[in-house]
């Protein structure tokens, strides 16, 4: 019987080596250990023993048994390895460099813009409004202190209506709903509001000029709302938008609906305020008007000028846009022209 | 305005004091100043010079040969001048100065040596005068510099205009004067004036306004005796620096107390005027002005007459007829104060816009009319001490402005502020501005002083104005406001547009677009677009385009047409105003509507039908998780643009918020018969009162389901809606769900019939359902079917 159990182990070291595959290795596995395999027959001889012959064979055949077992675990990863390594050789080598095209949609260069801003106001708890773009004298001038006969109402580039109304010439003509809306604010929660829009101004069109553009206000209204927080609050607000550290500086300004008015500069961010041709040698860029909201303008929106201040504050967004782009022609924004506005994927 | 700092100095003593930063201060504290200039300083060596000799010059008709005696020796020079005489002074650049960028050499002028340079006016930049040389008096020491006597030196700003729109005080020097005086914390000096109480026996003037709601005040008095034409030679520099043009000696005068008082005055020819009246024309009148043109005086412009005719349009410019010239040696002279409005009005009428006018419309001072001419006086006796008055000096103030009284405190300009600035400060700043002032410890009771009373102060809150500039926003402390930390809740709407926005870029590849407010007319009518009347702009410039949109459509496909040539392959859309007519109260129904058109010669015109009707049945999903309803509007073909056959409203919960429609032929045949459009338009603001639904999880059955296909044979006109409708008939509560998988149609094998597959899921949460369960229940679902005329393919 130990002969016989040699025999095998030589039989099945041949037979293994010849192997290619993983059939070819099942077959080997079942002619040695299936249930008629040639060890499992070996299994089945020890019955005939007596116990001593048992106990030797017995251990034999069971040793023999695990050897081809594992060999064929073994010799499985082997194959496996060798699959593998055939898997690899015959993959078809992909080119990364071939550029991936899919269509791509666009957002309007301004709502792009827009969003930005929208965004940072948010992150300082502003809520966004926007009112109509079609606006009663009313609201576009009287409420925002600009009386009749006043010369800003002479101007020839208000658009006006058959039915009295105008198009609106400057964001402010939401001022008097949003604070008619959000009315007095309560103690210690200031009414913060930004509100971008459309304006109209009846002029010709050129490359610099639009009768159609995009402006953007915003204002913060409270018991103790100071000059301070309003620097305070457009130094941080520039920062973000500008992404870099913004110095600004406030000049007097006259605009009606604001008492005391400013002009905020910004320092010149291609020479950092040293002075040079976009600045001209001012070191200081004119950015945008501001001011502590006129009493009028608050008591005529429902709040009271003795208990409440404010600040409100201005942006021309269709400016700003064409500062981050680089747009030199203003006509692009109202084209339709899509081989331009194509461009504008963030 | 051009601003003189000789001028200024004579008003506040500023040695000492850095000028270019005093202007910058004054940049940000009172006005932007846009520029400033060096004047005089590129004028070097030119010296007091008197031709001794006057030779020809041997090679030239024009050039003189001229010997000039400068004190210390006399020079040989060539000059070109015509109006060289022996024993003219005049200024004399010696060898080594400079006039402007001209630096004296010695130099061969035609082959003659030159060893200096006689001088005109204009080399010297006080005036555009280049006719002849400068004639000096001969009262200076001969070589003496000519800087000794002449303010050459001085240090010119120009400030913004439009930033002293709301400062009528700041249109004059003195004004501007007060500013730097109180930068500086420097006295200012009060204005020289002669007294003319002395004159208050003599005879007024024939004065009388008749139209007294145009002005404010009328001043004037009568000069007699006036022997000297030309103004002196530094005030002439000042009035050229300053940008004014000397002329002669009143008519300088005149403009040099519009600049240096703000306050506009006019020299009428005493001959040629003896009585003033002040009212406007019966009828139009033509007019001649003193530059010569003919106006056409309407009735509403307020105009200075004597007892005949007009003889100036008040506040905006004389007439010819009573100009002042060489001869005239008596004048009447007018010191006025119009209204703000009228003026303005009036020049806009005539479109003629002068420093007059320009300054009544800003409201100036009425308190100024009698000083100035006070002020007229003594400058016109200084140079010319033989003058006499012979009027009173008259005065019609017609209205007053009331005295303006603002009351506040420290407390209050604390808040307004948000840091501490002193009440002394307050204190000093306000007086130094000209406010009457009454403290009483942090309170304080402050009048306004008329200068700034006109229109300019007229609150509290302009007090914090002229404390705040004069302490400098740049020495504010800043800070953030104390708040509570409450939750900000967003508009929904706001979101949700920015979410369709998104929604239709990013998942369907769309470009967003703006279009204008109105409707584009000639494009329309070139591709055929009627549109509905509308209300319209009654000043557009560009007139076609004056009718406001009821709808974005039209704008949508003017876009369209625009891009077909180069990129025919389109998705736009825009989130955009409409006006859908009027509200019942008259106003503009302004709408906020989305506008998206898909536009492709690639796909076939059904295609792009069922493109954007997907394209809206996503996008609502999304927004609200709400399925539209579709459902034909036969109403929409009013618009020529709209498809009779295949367009459909579009319903959510019932409210009708737009339509989808593919583009009607009239209108695709100009733009381009093998572009095939179609579009939806959606009224957001209808979309926003439709209430999203939530969304509801539902736990999915544990047991497996079981689908089926079953290819219906249907009439081809049948809509799947009602296939869908007979379905829902069907009360079983197995069957889960049914999706249509296809639609198969062909003439030649269904005549009239279209075979619809659909496949069915059953399903149990209790259970594995048994094969005989599901063909019974697919019996029951066929028996409903039948009845409806569908059978199974």
């Amino acid at each position: 019987m130990l002969e016989n159990l040699e025999r095998i182990k030589q039989q099945f070291s041949d037979e293994l080596s010849a192997v290619k595959s993983r059939d070819e290795l099942e077959k080997i596995r079942v002619a040695f250990l299936g249930k008629k395999g040639l060890v499992t027959e070996e299994l089945k001889n020890l019955r005939n023993l007596n116990a001593e012959e048992k106990k030797v064979a017995g251990m034999q055949v069971n040793m023999l048994k695990n050897e081809i077992e594992q060999a064929i675990v073994d010799y499985q990863k082997t194959l496996e390895e060798m699959e593998y390594q055939k898997q690899i050789e015959s993959a078809e080598r992909y080119d990364y460099s071939i550029p991936s095209e899919v269509e791509v949609g666009t957002l309007h260069p301004i709502t792009i813009v827009q969003k930005k801003i929208e965004d940072i106001f948010k992150t300082m708890g502003f809520i966004i409004e926007d009112g109509l773009e079609i606006q009663t004298e009313y609201n576009n001038f009287e409420a925002v202190n600009i009386p009749k006969n006043h010369p800003a109402r002479d101007m020839t580039d208000t658009y006006y209506l058959e039915n009295g109304q105008l198009l609106k010439t400057h964001t402010s003509a939401s001022q008097n709903t949003i604070m008619k809306k959000y009315g007095a604010p309560k103690p210690g929660e200031p009414l913060k509001v930004l509100f971008p829009g459309r304006c109209f101004r009846n002029e010709n069109i050129d490359a610099s000029h639009e009768n159609t553009f995009f402006q953007l206000e915003g204002m913060m209204i409270g018991e103790d709302i100071s000059i301070s927080n309003l620097i305070y609050f457009m130094k941080a607000l520039l920062t973000e938008v500008f992404q870099r550290e913004v110095k600004v500086r406030l000049r007097p300004g006259f605009f009606p609906f604001v008492e005391p008015g400013f002009e905020l500069d910004i320092n010149c961010a291609i020479c950092g305020g040293e002075g040079c041709p976009t600045c001209k040698h001012s070191g200081w860029v004119e950015l945008l008007p501001c001011g502590m909201i006129h009493p009028n303008v608050l008591s005529m929106g429902g709040i009271d000028p003795d208990k409440y201040t404010g600040f409100a504050f201005g942006l021309g967004l269709t400016r700003l846009a064409m500062m981050k782009y680089n747009i030199k022609d203003i006509r692009l924004f109202n084209s339709g022209n899509l081989k331009q506005l194509r461009q504008f994927t963030k | 305005m051009l601003i003189s700092m000789n001028w200024i100095s004579e008003f506040t003593d500023l040695s000492g004091v850095d000028i270019k930063e005093l202007i910058n201060q004054f940049t940000l504290s009172t006005a932007e100043v846009e520029d400033i200039y060096e004047m005089g300083k590129n004028i070097k060596d030119v010296v007091v010079g008197k031709l001794v000799e006057i030779n020809d010059h041997p090679n030239s008709k024009k050039l003189h040969l001229v010997k000039v005696d400068i004190g210390s020796e006399v020079v040989e020079c060539v000059c070109g001048a015509p109006n060289v005489f022996v024993g003219a002074v005049v200024p004399f650049a010696k060898l080594g100065g400079q006039v402007g960028e001209l630096v004296i050499k010695e130099v061969q002028i035609a082959g003659a040596t030159s060893r200096g340079m006689c001088c005109s006016e204009k080399e010297l930049g006080i005036s555009d005068n280049h006719e002849g040389l400068m004639i000096l008096d001969d009262i200076y020491p001969l070589g003496t510099d000519i800087k000794e006597f002449m303010q050459l030196e001085d240090t010119v700003f120009e400030v913004d205009n439009k930033s002293l729109t709301n400062r009528p005080d700041l249109w004059g020097h003195y004004g501007i004067a007060r500013e730097i005086a109180t930068l500086t914390k420097r006295p200012l000096k009060p204005l020289e004036l002669m007294d003319t109480d002395i004159y208050r026996e003599l005879a007024p003037i024939d004065l009388k306004v008749e139209n007294t709601d145009k002005i404010y005040r009328y001043s004037c008095i009568t000069i007699d005796n006036i022997t000297k034409k030309k103004s002196p030679i530094n005030m002439r520099i000042r009035l050229t620096y300053c940008g004014m043009r000397p002329i002669n000696l009143l008519a300088d005068l005149t403009n040099y107390l519009m600049m240096e008082m703000g306050q506009p005055m006019h020299a009428f020819d005493n001959g040629k005027v003896s009585k003033i009246r002040v009212k406007t024309m019966p009828e139009q009148t033509n007019f001649l002005t003193l530059d010569g043109v003919e106006r056409k005086i309407d009735t509403d412009t307020l105009m200075i007459c004597d007892e005949k005719e007009p003889v100036a349009i008040a506040g905006i410019m004389g007439g010819e007829l009573s100009e002042i010239t060489d001869n005239t040696d008596s004048v009447l002279l007018e010191s006025a104060n119009f209204d703000a409005v009228s003026v303005r009005k009036s020049a806009t009428r005539l479109g003629m816009r002068t420093d007059a006018s320009a300054r009544y419309e800003k409201t100036i001072d009425p308190e100024l009319t009698v000083p100035a001419i006070k002020r007229f006086l003594k400058l016109l006796a200084e140079i010319d001490p033989g003058v006499k008055v012979t009027s009173a000096l008259t005065d019609c103030y017609v209205k007053h402005y009331e005295t303006i009284t603002i009351q506040f405190d420290k407390a209050y300009v604390d808040k307004y502020t948000g840091i501490d600035i002193s009440s002394n400060f307050i204190e000093e700043t306000l007086t130094a501005l000209g406010f009457g002032l009454n403290r009483k410890g942090d309170e304080f009771e402050v009048v306004v002083p008329s200068w700034r009373a006109t229109k300019d102060v007229t609150m509290k809150a302009d007090m914090i104005e002229e404390i705040t500039r004069i302490y400098g926003y740049d020495n504010f402390e800043i800070k953030s406001t104390k708040s509570l930390l409450t939750p900000i809740r967003h508009s929904e709407d706001r979101d949700n547009e920015l979410k369709m926005k998104l929604f239709l870029s990013e998942r369907y590849a769309m470009n967003e677009v703006h279009s204008y407010l109105w409707y584009e007319s000639k494009l329309n009518k070139e591709i055929g677009i009627v549109t509905e009347p509308n209300i319209r702009v009654i000043n557009s410039l560009t007139a076609e385009n004056d009718t406001i949109r009821s709808t974005i459509i039209p704008s949508l496909l003017g876009f369209v047409y625009k891009n077909v040539d180069t990129t025919p392959e389109m998705g736009m859309f825009e989130i955009g105003r409409v006006s859908d007519g009027l509200k019942e109260d008259g106003l503009c129904n302004e709408r906020k509507r989305l506008g998206i058109v898909v536009a492709s010669k690639k796909l076939s015109e059904k295609e792009v039908y069922f493109k954007v009707k997907e394209i809206v049945e996503q996008l609502l999903l999304a927004i609200k998780n709400v399925r539209p309803v579709f459902a034909i509007k036969e109403e929409l073909s009013k618009y020529n643009y709209v498809h009779p056959v295949n367009s459909a409203k579009i319903s959510l919960k019932g409210e009708e918020i737009g339509y989808f429609s593919v583009l009607n032929p009239k209108v695709k045949n100009k733009i381009d018969k093998k572009l095939n459009v179609a579009y939806a338009e959606i009224d957001v603001e209808l979309l926003e009162t439709v209430t999203a639904e939530t969304l509801r999880y539902v736990e999915p059955s544990k047991y497996p389901g079981v689908t089926i296909d079953l290819s219906l044979l249907t009439e081809k006109e049948l809509r799947f809606e009602k296939i869908a409708e007979y379905i829902g008939e069907y009360k079983c509560e197995y069957l889960k769900s049914f999706h249509l998988v296809d639609i198969f149609e062909d003439e030649k094998l269904l005549p009239g019939k279209k075979s619809v597959t659909i496949r069915f899921e059953f399903v149990s949460m209790e259970r594995t359902l048994e094969g005989q369960e599901i063909s019974a229940m697919t019996d029951e679902l066929l028996a409903i079917l039948k009845a409806k005329g569908i059978e199974l393919r």
